[in-house]
């Protein structure tokens, strides 16, 4: 076998040329990486909003919370189910819930305003959903224009701190509390207390109910009696699948603009790797006869050029997974199509997005060094050696 | 000119390489110019709007209605000429899964105020007459295969059942920032199957005059100020941008990746030029002894570079002018009217003139000041 030091050292002889075709592969790579990233966070963002163990109800055929409506005669029909968890307080785990966007202004940009999710929760709610904590502050109280704000809305709108007064639905509210919910889409929401919320938007009407399962496995039991029952005229999805499918037309658009623009570009650096390879064995060319003199295989010279081409790529891989890394926990926001609303979320680069970076760049190594390295293995000595 | 055989000859030379490298030009060029596009068509989209034209929403939310008698109020108004009003209706057509804009609305002032929605007369007048008439946009008949005089029923996500309609108008939208995929449909057929509710999703408001927007939007939020439902009126323009603002920092997400890519072809394209500069010492040595000034050189090494970029740029440019029209591609529905613009054809030029000058200097000038002798020794 020929020694990779051999490679190596070559590389060191064409410092200008070999380093520009690993800063190419690099920049392929941290675009692909940063553009991955992106996809995934907003697909987390969703995907973590719902669990396993709880049922979201919403009218027969809505297809998000926003095109929603449930009496409220349907949400005690429903909070008297038998697959409902029942609480510490012995009360059900239950959260009828009001759902409303509302104009909020960008601090720095007037002219424009985000749609952001106003919430009527229930007092259950804390307990119905996971992840949730109050990192400041105290909860909203009943019977109060209380709201308690998610945490990834603060510093992108103002009048957010506790003790603020925010103005929507024609009243004043107060700020009293900021939560996190575990890096979901409910971090870009404000709550209040659903029966505060529910006459200054739209009537006597709940847009969803959410409600603990007393098992995960009893949710396909509790959608057939609820979905059965000719009273009440809605659908049951269970939380997590619904929320994941909420991603829809914005994380599909995301990660299409992801494979469009990486491929294209990653088209051009294997050509430019193709070019220093095709040089690299043009130089070359005695060096390749003298190696089939001594008695190398061709397969042996060919695998040793592609090793060449690989070692640049994933130099070059490696630098590119390296300048993508900054990007991971940046905070970016963009209108979740399906329910209209803004949801703000992180980059989130996950080591298995780096290995599959990192694979990216070696496999354009080796598509760009295969054919300059069967050029060099069907040398023919006699004529190199001229 | 007459060097120009001799450039075409070195560029043959390697003819892998150099293909390769146009190829490279080629693809930077085409994503360059898609990406600037995306950017383009938005802000063109996002400046739509009649000069004479307002919108009044729900001051609680874009997603909240108003009682349709506000139309009467609002026309009663100084400087309001005429007022419609329009309604989102969310029905999903098929399996239930496929999705494009519908619009409820009061067909006969709704279509004065947009002469923008072109279709033939006979067309316009069949859908004014009928309660459960539809009209749609040349893209939906075309990718659906719809023809006029065909029902088509939609499952409502917003108001629940099912929805038949009959095609009778097919249009053609001359300014492309309206879409030419959407469905619109009777107000009053859907007012009178959900029961009479009397709801308007947002008013269009046309004035006497554009100048007057500011006290006429003004005059129309003043008069329902203090009652159940305050409203919020602006320009048309205004309210296309919020939508476009929607989309959060993707300008800037868009301009960064297409920066790391015009440097990435970069480096190759310079770094494919130098190979070749480097290959040719022996050349460049005997053309200087033989009587090549420094000077022709230098232009000679840069020319051969230049061709590199423009070919690359042209045929790269060329193919995003021609493909995007071809494929009728409009991003989802959310960019309709996609064009690659003059400007971002310019934009294209300049990026291959500053890549020839970047990729051929350092090569031309090594080649220029290069002493014969050093040169010559390296021809054996």
């Amino acid at each position: 076998m020929i020694p990779i030091v051999y490679n190596a050292r070559s590389m060191m002889q064409r410092p200008v040329s070999s380093s520009f075709t690993a800063v190419g592969i690099a920049l392929v790579v941290a675009v692909f990486i940063a553009m991955l990233a992106l996809g995934q966070g907003f697909r987390a963002a969703l995907a973590r909003t719902g669990s396993d163990q709880n049922a979201v109800v919403l009218r027969k055929g809505a297809d998000s919370e926003l095109s929603s409506g449930i009496s409220r005669e349907t949400a005690r029909l429903l909070a008297s189910s038998p697959h409902i968890a029942t609480g510490a307080d012995g009360r059900p785990m239950v959260s009828p819930e009001v759902y409303a966007l509302i104009p909020l202004p960008r601090p720095r940009d007037t002219t424009s305003v985000a749609n952001v999710v106003v919430r009527g929760v229930s007092e259950q709610v804390w307990t119905v959903r996971h992840h949730l904590q109050v990192i400041a502050g105290n909860k909203p109280q009943s019977g109060r224009l209380e709201v308690c704000v998610g945490r990834k809305l603060l510093g992108r709108f103002e009048h957010l701190e506790i003790g603020g007064t925010l103005r929507f639905g024609g009243r004043d509210w107060n700020v009293v509390c900021h939560f996190s919910a575990g890096g979901s889409s409910f971090e870009s929401e404000i709550w209040a207390e659903n029966e505060q919320v529910m006459p200054v938007f739209r009537g006597e009407f709940f847009q969803s109910v959410t409600f603990r399962l007393t098992d995960p496995g009893v949710f396909d039991d509790a959608k057939r009696a609820i979905e059965s029952d000719p009273q009440t005229q809605v659908d049951v999805h269970r939380e997590s699948t619904f929320y994941a499918a909420q991603a829809g037309i914005a994380g599909a658009m995301l990660s299409a603009l992801a494979i469009a623009v990486t491929s294209i570009m990653a088209v051009g650096a294997i050509f430019g790797a193709v070019n220093t390879m095709y040089a690299a064995v043009g130089s070359r060319t005695p060096e390749i006869a003298v190696l089939l003199t001594l008695g190398f295989r061709p397969w042996q010279v060919m695998l040793s050029f592609l090793a060449e081409a690989v070692l640049i790529a994933t130099a070059g891989a490696i630098v590119g997974a390296l300048l993508a890394l900054p990007v991971n926990g940046l905070v970016t926001s963009t209108t979740n199509w399906s329910s209209f609303s803004e949801i703000a979320f992180s980059f989130r680069i996950t080591p298995l997005l780096l290995a599959i970076g990192i694979a990216f760049g070696v496999v354009m190594g080796v598509i760009g060094g295969f054919f300059p390295a069967w050029r060099a293995a069907r040398l023919q000595v006699v004529q190199a050696l001229r | 000119m007459k060097y120009f055989p001799l450039i075409v000859a070195n560029l043959g030379r390697h003819k892998i390489r150099t293909t390769l490298t146009i190829l490279s030009v080629i693809a930077a060029l085409f994503l360059f110019a898609s990406l600037r596009s995306v950017l383009t068509t938005l802000r063109t989209n996002a400046q739509f709007g009649g000069a004479r034209r307002l919108v009044t929403l729900n001051a609680t939310g874009l997603v909240f209605t108003m009682p349709v008698s506000y139309a009467n109020k609002i026309k009663s108004l100084r400087g309001v000429h005429s007022v419609s009003w329009a309604n989102w209706f969310g029905g999903r057509y098929g399996d239930g899964k496929v999705f494009f804009g519908q619009f409820a609305i009061d067909p006969e002032s709704y279509l004065a105020m947009y002469p923008e929605v072109v279709m033939p007369a006979e067309q316009k007048e069949a859908f004014i007459r009928e309660r459960t008439a539809a009209l749609i946009g040349r893209r939906l008949a075309e990718r659906y295969g719809w023809k006029i005089g065909q029902d088509v029923t939609l499952q409502g996500t917003i108001f629940p059942g099912d929805w038949t309609f009959t095609i009778r108008g097919i249009y053609t939208p001359t300014n492309p920032a309206i879409g030419d995929d959407a469905m619109f449909f009777h107000w009053d057929y859907l007012d009178e199957r959900v029961g009479r509710w009397g709801q308007a999703g947002w008013f269009i408001v046309e004035m006497d005059s554009a100048g007057a927007a500011g006290t006429v939007a003004k005059a129309i939020d003043d008069q329902f100020r203090n009652s159940s439902t305050a409203t919020k009126t602006g320009t048309e323009q205004a309210f296309q941008a919020s939508f476009a603002g929607m989309l959060g920092n993707l300008s800037l997400l868009l301009g960064f990746i297409g920066t790391a890519v015009v440097f990435a072809i970069l480096l190759v394209t310079a770094n494919a030029m130098m190979m070749s500069a480097n290959e040719r010492t022996g050349e460049v040595a005997i053309l200087k002894t033989i009587g090549y000034s420094d000077r022709t050189l230098f232009g000679l090494v840069l020319a051969e570079a230049g061709l590199i970029a423009i070919v690359g740029s042209v045929l790269g440019l060329g193919i995003a002018k021609a493909f995007y029209p071809l494929v009728k591609f409009n991003g989802f529905g959310f960019l309709p009217g996609f064009n690659v613009t003059a400007a971002t054809m310019a934009w294209g030029a300049l990026i291959a003139v500053v890549l020839m000058i970047a990729s051929g200097l350092v090569p031309a000038l090594r080649a220029a000041r290069m002493p014969i002798i050093q040169a010559l020794r390296k021809v054996e």
